[in-house]
């Protein structure tokens, strides 16, 4: 029996699954209790919060798909038996599905959709002689005879070509959407349909769709095009910059989530413990958190990073591929962040059981002499989830961010871990060059600030949806604050004479 | 009072010492002064010697803890944790890998640093509020939809985008401002408008975001309510009422990073060439220069109680429920 | 002679949820120059906003869709905001239930005065500070002249609401619309705070808008009235007639749910149901679904104003003149009869069931360099009482005088100081938690804010079965019976069949439920343990009279049922009056009177007991009572007045009082006082002897 690869589980991909199982066990009791989807059903009923899941959805899956890690089968013909020997490389599903992107290396810098070297390199004449010119790519519109005249043409020809795909995968989507929603609720497909368009339905599908079509095209084009080019150019050592787009998102979904999993048990155990219990174990950990917080961030972080490297080097028996090793590096750093990060939302735990713990309902408890564990187990855990969730998805994009700011301080992840830090840091220090090299830049902003927007704006629907006393957004915009009386109202309410002529006194 | 700021310091005591043990444990414990060495000299010329060298010009070469050799209280003196960890009390923070002190190093790169610093954390603030106060007041209109749209867009941007944008427009397409450097004197002057523009820029999403929240939470208090029933006008409301409320919250959060200046801008400094305590840390990460490092966070710290301790003074400064009890 | 303020058909929404709630639908009223008109309704009734509305205050969510609101023939709703301003604090003024949430917490008193007085009288400097001084004079502010620079955070309830009036008065303003001003304070500071109303009134010659629930304040205070019921007025009369013969089934109810002494062997007459969503579209009557004497007709059409008397409307079928006026007799006659016939209590107890004996809660208070304690809050010093198999105590006390603190240091959810607390023949104090656990199921409590009573997260089976889990109930047989014999699972549907829920509503989550309801919740998780003695902790306090009605029947038919002891802790003395059979008054951290229900309500001996009684508004036409003013307020627990606590306040303080606590003196086996008014037993001095107390 031959296997064409090995599966590979790295650390931060089991706690992904982790992460992945707690969710759907979490979407799954939520669905069985009409009282914790009620709250979901407010962020449903967000514009802004379903088109920014929408986006969100699509990072995910790039996330999950670079997530599923496997060692590929190399044949080995050494010893005739043609033993499987796997490659030391691990790779993951996008990387298999990117293949091209990811093998398709050209010589240094290209710009995107270039069919040529960003840099002039003398050229060898089959006669002999040596001119400086800008040479062909190996790879990006390597299809093309005369690039010149042929490239504009055949970009847009091939992006609507790729686009139209994309719509038409939309326009698919949006009939089934409105078949299935005209079958649940009992109408016609057109009916829905138009209701869709007015947003008149409950979730505000219009947004969604808007925003669909709006990927669906952008993902079908660059499809299209990354066939053929590279559409957001190459780096220093020709690698693919769309593809090293793709592989940060991982990155940052990772740190984003895992942080907070990782800091969750200490800071509920914590934060709750100290309000329940007071006293001595209060001030413990009040101590503790204190403490740990009174010193800056980000040189924690940057002590704690540098100790990580030292320990790594000196101990390289540890790890037996380089992506192991990184995957481990990612896994501290999560770590770290959550050791320095757990702080807030303790002190907010705390600040919530102490409130709690004076409701009458735990008197109640109290009264019916309820062990401490089941008190908080029963009725104080659910009462603060709320908190938990909402800090959850708030800290998601700052953390995202720092990961970015941390890589390029040098205290961030692994140098060979692709992640929007590692690619701002290299791309920065060609902002000096003449032409400059902008693209590199230029992606990891856009990518980047598309992951953190639709986190941060997904985020404000949870909290307005589960925290309704802090809001953060208007009600309705644009609502006048008072309307003057209206005319014609001895119209609108006839009974008004009758009702004034009796009460006088 | 004067007991309350006592007790204040007096709490600061066991958290320094925290402190302190926390980094002695990440500087000493994780990695033994022998692992340091071998990283810091490479693999390939690792000798006992050598790393006995390394670690005597460092003065790692004692116990950890407890002499065994020594007599009396040296056996806790002579120790790493009392000449690296302890002395940070006395503000010793011995000698870098280059040889200079840190403690004058950090003396010298205090000014520049707060040169950064203190701009961008006064007119951040002015303007941060300005409009909050703005959105507030134009509350559920369009006005306060984009406001708070464009907040959570400029949220959205990496701190390093804003510089890379920044040096990139105003100073090599259109050659306001250099790109980088510092003078001394009025000369900083030019080097210093754009870090503090940028600065200004980087903090505006959130800070102006949540200044509104707080704004919009005052206004809906029933005090306000009473305001408006006197038949004030909205900016009396908003600004004799609203204003010197919601000013409670926000000064004094904005009171607790006022000590933490003096560490300056990691990122900023090190783009712009600003030699202030940021880029001096963020240097000595990248060169794994362990002393510096260890009193910037010892530094850090300290700065940060002192911010805790300030704050709980502008608390009873501002509000008269805490003064006068 | 034209009316001062003028409404017509009011229109107010507002616009929370999917639906738009009418707050206010088609309301219409006049108010006089110089009257105080009182606009009487339960919560959710729409009260509030039409003050809101009448100011153009509304929340944002609110708005005005119809109407007109005319003051001295202007409409108000056709101004535009910056004239509207010049009425606002000038021609009418508003003060709001919660004092201590209106002031503005960093400004001080004189600031938040003097800004009406820039305002609208453009004074400046000394004037202003004058006239800031004269008014907050006018308000009975003791040493105004050193108090008006402080904040509002230093001054007492009542004192803030003083401070709320001065500002409205500022402005000089020809109506004052009060909305719940004393729903916040205890009865003894209402008492002062309606009297400078009264005061004001007449001096200034404005006229009032009195906006309550309370029908005392109304008989005390109005001289007209409007009933409002789910957005708009039922009723309107003059106090007279309203209070001689209310007319409209609703108001009949009203009166008739007040409890008191003369319906203590009766239940009290209930309005089934609740009020409906004002976000529903109305076809008939809004009271028809809860009405007793609807037919057909109240169903299908809204009825118009018919008159009862001169200055007297009702809007109900029953008054027109088509429909008949002999349908009122037949109110009449309902009224008359009692809605269920309780068995009067038997007259002795003879079983002592709880006996607490000089307890003594004491809260440590922190100060200086080391947090060292400087001092205690004695918010209970020396309590002692019993509480018969069975019976019922009352025990009295305004806010803050650590009755409360007396419930939770009997249940031991706070560790007494000192005492003990002996319930069957055990001693609770010092128990291990273990062994208190065994005996938890014989005592339980009920909480007095249903909202806060119930776990949100949890549903009401699981609430329910929570004590039953917790102390194991289900393995035990019932000692009271009443559910023995019930196979699992059944529990929970019996006890709220026997609360008055229909056991399907076990399976839904705390929000779904009103606050009657809620309530009802919480006396079934009690009893699904079975106690024998319930703690009832102000029960009732936060529900309106009429859902007041129905947990004080529901309460009253499990004593006689099950055989339950109460200790009733409240303020309200007209539950005392129906429900009690002793009633203890607390005055900081003590007992000052204690008796049974006639000694101590028909013959109080303390002075406090006396000035508490009097200030009680009472629902009569001409309550003939002397209310005795009591000044100043309550003192801190942590600092109480040397001798007697009470002395400050009383107007019978003599020398010793200020010297020593005074003994008990008895008036009859039951009826204790401690008052240096009355003879006092030997040995006064005597450390022991004083916190002593005869027994019964």
């Amino acid at each position: 029996m031959t296997m064409l690869f090995k599966p590979v589980i790295l650390w931060t991909d089991s706690l992904i699954y982790l992460l992945v199982i707690v969710v759907l066990a979490f979407v799954w009791h939520v669905r069985r209790n009409e009282h914790m989807l009620a709250p979901w059903r407010r962020v449903g009923h967000s514009a802004s919060g379903m088109a920014a899941l929408t986006v969100l959805v699509f990072f995910i899956a790039v996330g999950l798909l670079d997530t599923v890690h496997f060692r590929p089968a190399v044949e080995n013909n050494d010893n005739g038996n043609s033993e499987k020997v796997y490659s030391v490389e691990v790779l993951s599903l996008l990387d298999i599905i990117a293949a091209p992107l990811r093998t398709r290396v050209e010589k240094t810098y290209s710009a995107p959709f270039a069919a040529h070297l960003y840099a002039r390199e003398t050229i060898e004449l089959p006669d002999g002689g040596q001119i400086r010119e800008f040479p062909r790519l190996q790879f990006g519109g390597a299809h093309l005879q005369n690039p010149e005249a042929q490239l504009t043409a055949d970009v847009t020809w091939r992006a609507a070509a790729g686009a139209g795909l994309g719509v038409f995968v939309w326009c698919v989507l949006v009939i089934l959407l409105s078949a299935s929603l005209a079958h649940r609720d009992n109408v016609g497909v057109l009916y829905t349909l138009s209701a869709i368009r007015r947003g008149a339905t409950e979730i505000p599908w219009n947004a969604v769709l808007v925003t669909l079509v709006l990927i669906l095209s952008l993902l079908g084009a660059a499809l299209a095009l990354s066939v053929h080019y590279h559409i957001l150019g190459t780096d220093k050592v020709g690698q693919d910059v769309f593809y090293q787009s793709l592989k940060s998102i991982r990155t940052g979904l990772v740190i984003g989530t895992l942080t907070t999993l990782m800091m969750l048990p200490f800071a509920l155990l914590l934060g709750i413990m100290a309000g329940y219990f007071r006293g001595w174990v209060d001030d413990v950990i009040q101590y503790i958190y204190t403490t740990l917080s009174s010193i800056p961030g980000v040189l924690l972080i940057a002590a704690a990073v540098l100790m990580m490297q030292v320990y790594m080097e000196t101990h390289p028996e540890l790890f037996d591929t380089i992506a192991a090793r990184a995957d481990l590096r990612l896994l501290f750093l999560c770590i770290i962040l959550g050791v320095t990060s757990w702080t807030g939302l303790c002190r907010l735990l705390r600040g919530e059981t102490l409130k709690l713990r004076e409701m009458e309902y735990i008197q109640a408890a109290h009264a019916f002499g309820v062990s401490h564990w089941r008190i908080i187990s029963r009725h104080i855990l659910p009462n603060v989830m709320h908190i938990v969730l909402i800090a959850t998805v708030m800290d998601f994009s700052g953390l995202v961010l720092a990961e970015a700011v941390l890589s390029y301080v040098g205290v961030g992840v692994d140098p060979s871990t692709i992640s929007f830090g590692t690619m701002i840091n290299a791309a920065r220090l060609e902002m000096a060059r003449e032409p400059m090299v902008w693209w590199a830049l230029l992606s990891a902003f856009g990518f980047m600030f598309a992951l953190v927007l639709s986190a941060n704006l997904f985020a404000d629907a949870v909290q307005d949806a589960f925290n309704p006393r802090v809001r953060t957004w208007p009600v309705k915009a644009g609502k006048p604050y008072r309307r003057k009386r209206q005319e014609e109202d001895p119209e609108t309410k006839p009974n008004a004479a009758t009702a004034k002529d009796v009460i006088s006194p | 009072m004067l007991n309350y700021i006592i007790r204040r310091m007096l709490y600061a005591i066991p958290i320094l010492i925290g402190v302190n043990l926390i980094t002695f444990t990440l500087f000493f414990v994780v990695n033994t002064p022998d692992d340091m060495a071998r990283m810091q000299l490479g693999i390939k010329r690792v000798t006992p010697e050598a790393i006995e060298k390394w670690k005597h010009e460092r003065g790692y070469d004692k116990p950890l803890i407890f002499s065994e050799a020594e007599q009396g209280a040296a056996k806790f003196t002579h120790t790493i944790f009392f000449e690296k960890s302890a002395a940070m009390f006395a503000f010793d923070f011995g000698q870098a890998d280059d040889g200079r002190d840190i403690a004058y190093e950090i003396k010298a790169r205090m000014l520049p640093s707060l040169a950064i610093a203190l701009p961008v954390f006064l007119l951040g603030l002015v303007v941060y509020i300005t409009f909050a106060l703005v959105m507030a007041f134009f509350r559920a209109t369009y006005v306060d939809f984009w406001g708070v749209v464009l907040c959570v867009a400029l949220m959205s941007i990496s701190s390093l985008f804003y510089i890379i944008g920044g040096q990139f427009l105003i100073s090599k397409l259109w050659h306001l401002v250099p790109i980088s450097g510092y003078g001394s004197g009025l000369d900083a002057g030019k080097f210093l408008v754009l870090p503090v523009i940028i600065g200004v820029i980087s903090g505006a999403g959130a800070s102006t975001r949540w200044y509104r929240t707080i704004f919009l939470e005052e206004m809906g208090k029933d005090y306000v309510r009473t305001a408006r029933a006197k038949g004030l006008p909205e900016s009396i409301v908003l600004f004799r009422h609203v204003l010197r409320n919601a000013m409670i919250p926000i000064l004094t959060g904005a009171v607790v990073v006022i000590p933490l200046l003096f560490l300056g801008s990691l990122i900023a400094e090190s783009f712009f060439g600003i030699p202030g305590l940021g880029s001096y840390t963020i240097d000595a990460i990248n060169s794994q220069d362990f002393a510096v490092v260890r009193a910037m966070v010892f530094l850090g710290s300290l700065l940060y109680i002192i911010g805790l301790i300030l704050t709980d003074i502008s608390y009873t400064l501002v509000d008269p429920r805490i003064r006068l009890e | 002679m034209s009316p001062l303020l003028q409404i017509d058909n009011l229109e107010t929404i507002l616009h929370t949820g999917t639906t738009p709630v009418r707050a206010v639908d088609g309301l219409t009223l006049q108010i006089m120059q110089g009257e105080t008109f009182a606009l009487l309704g339960e919560s959710g009734c729409g009260k509030s906003m039409t003050a809101l509305s009448i100011m153009r205050l509304l929340p944002e969510v609110g708005e005005i869709v119809a109407g007109s609101i005319r003051i001295g023939g202007e409409d108000l709703l056709l101004l535009p905001e910056a004239a509207m301003r010049n009425v606002r604090g000038k021609r009418i003024s508003m003060i709001f239930q919660e004092p201590m949430l209106s002031l503005n917490p960093v400004m001080t008193v004189a600031e938040q005065i003097s800004e009406v007085l820039r305002r609208h009288f453009n004074l400046r400097g000394e004037a202003e500070q004058q006239r800031v001084l004269e008014i907050l004079n006018q308000v009975g502010i003791p040493d105004a002249a050193r108090r008006m620079t402080e904040y509002p955070f230093q001054f007492s309830g009542g004192m803030k609401q003083r401070v709320m009036i001065a500002i409205a008065l500022a402005g000089e303003p020809e109506l004052l619309i009060a909305d719940e001003p004393t729903t916040a304070l205890d009865v003894t500071i209402q008492a002062q705070v309606l009297d400078l109303m009264r005061d004001l009134q007449q001096r200034n010659g404005m006229a009032i808008l009195l906006i309550t629930h309370d029908l005392g304040v109304v008989a005390e205070m109005a001289q007209r009235v409007a009933v409002m019921y789910a957005g708009e007025i039922i009723e309107t009369a003059t106090r007279t007639e309203f209070f001689r013969s209310p007319a409209h089934p609703y108001s009949c109810k009203l009166f008739a749910s007040l409890p008191g002494k003369t319906k203590r062997d009766q239940g009290l007459a209930v309005i089934s149901g609740s009020v409906p969503p004002l976000s529903r579209e109305f076809i008939g009557c809004r009271f028809a679904d809860r009405c007793d004497h609807a037919w057909d007709l109240c169903r299908t059409t809204a009825p118009e104003w018919s008159l009862v008397a001169t200055d007297h409307q009702v809007r109900c079928h029953l008054f027109n003149q088509n429909s008949g006026s002999r349908i009122q007799d037949s109110i009449k006659a309902a009224e008359v009869l009692p809605q269920a016939a309780f068995k009067s209590q038997p007259a002795i107890f003879n079983s002592e069931l709880l006996r607490v004996t000089d307890l003594k809660v004491h809260f440590p208070i922190h100060k200086g360099l080391m947090k060292r304690v400087t001092g205690h809050v004695k918010a209970v010093d020396g309590v002692s009482l019993t509480i018969p198999q069975g019976g019922t105590l009352a025990l009295v006390g305004e806010s803050g005088c650590g009755k409360t603190t007396v419930g939770k240091g009997i249940l031991q959810l706070i560790a007494p100081t000192a005492g003990s607390v002996c319930y069957d023949g055990l001693e609770l104090v010092g128990l291990e938690r273990k062994q208190l656990r065994e005996k938890r199921a014989e005592f339980q409590i009920i909480f007095q804010d249903p909202y806060s009573s119930l776990n949100p997260r949890m549903r009401i089976v699981d609430i329910i079965e929570e004590g039953m889990d917790a102390l194991n109930v289900k393995d035990k047989v019932g000692r009271v019976g009443h559910q023995s014999a019930l196979p699992a699972g059944k529990e929970v549907d019996a006890l709220l069949q026997r609360v008055g829920l229909p056991p399907e509503t076990k399976w839904r989550y705390p929000h779904e439920f009103s606050g009657g309801q809620r309530q009802r919740i919480a006396i079934a998780r009690a009893l699904a343990v079975n106690p024998r003695l319930l703690i009832c902790d102000e029960p009732t306090s936060a529900l309106d009279v009429s859902v007041q009605a129905q947990i004080l029947n529901l309460l009253k038919e499990l004593q006689d049922s099950l055989g339950l002891a109460y200790l009733f802790i409240t303020h309200n003395i007209s539950v005392v009056e129906y429900l009690a059979d002793e009633v203890a008054v607390m005055y900081l951290g003590r007992i000052v009177e204690w008796g049974s229900v006639d000694e101590v309500l028909g013959n109080p001996k303390h002075p406090y007991t006396q000035a508490l009684l009097s200030a009680v508004p009472v629902v009569e036409l001409n309550p003939k009572r002397e209310v005795i003013r009591l000044h100043g307020d309550l003192p801190s627990p942590a600092n109480p007045p040397a001798g007697c606590h009470f002395h400050p306040r009383c107007p019978h303080a003599m020398p010793v009082c200020h010297e020593t606590y005074p003994g008990s003196s008895n008036f009859s086996s039951t009826h204790t006082t401690r008052c240096h008014l009355y003879p006092q037993p030997q040995n006064t001095s005597t450390l022991q002897q004083k916190n002593a107390r005869t027994t019964v």
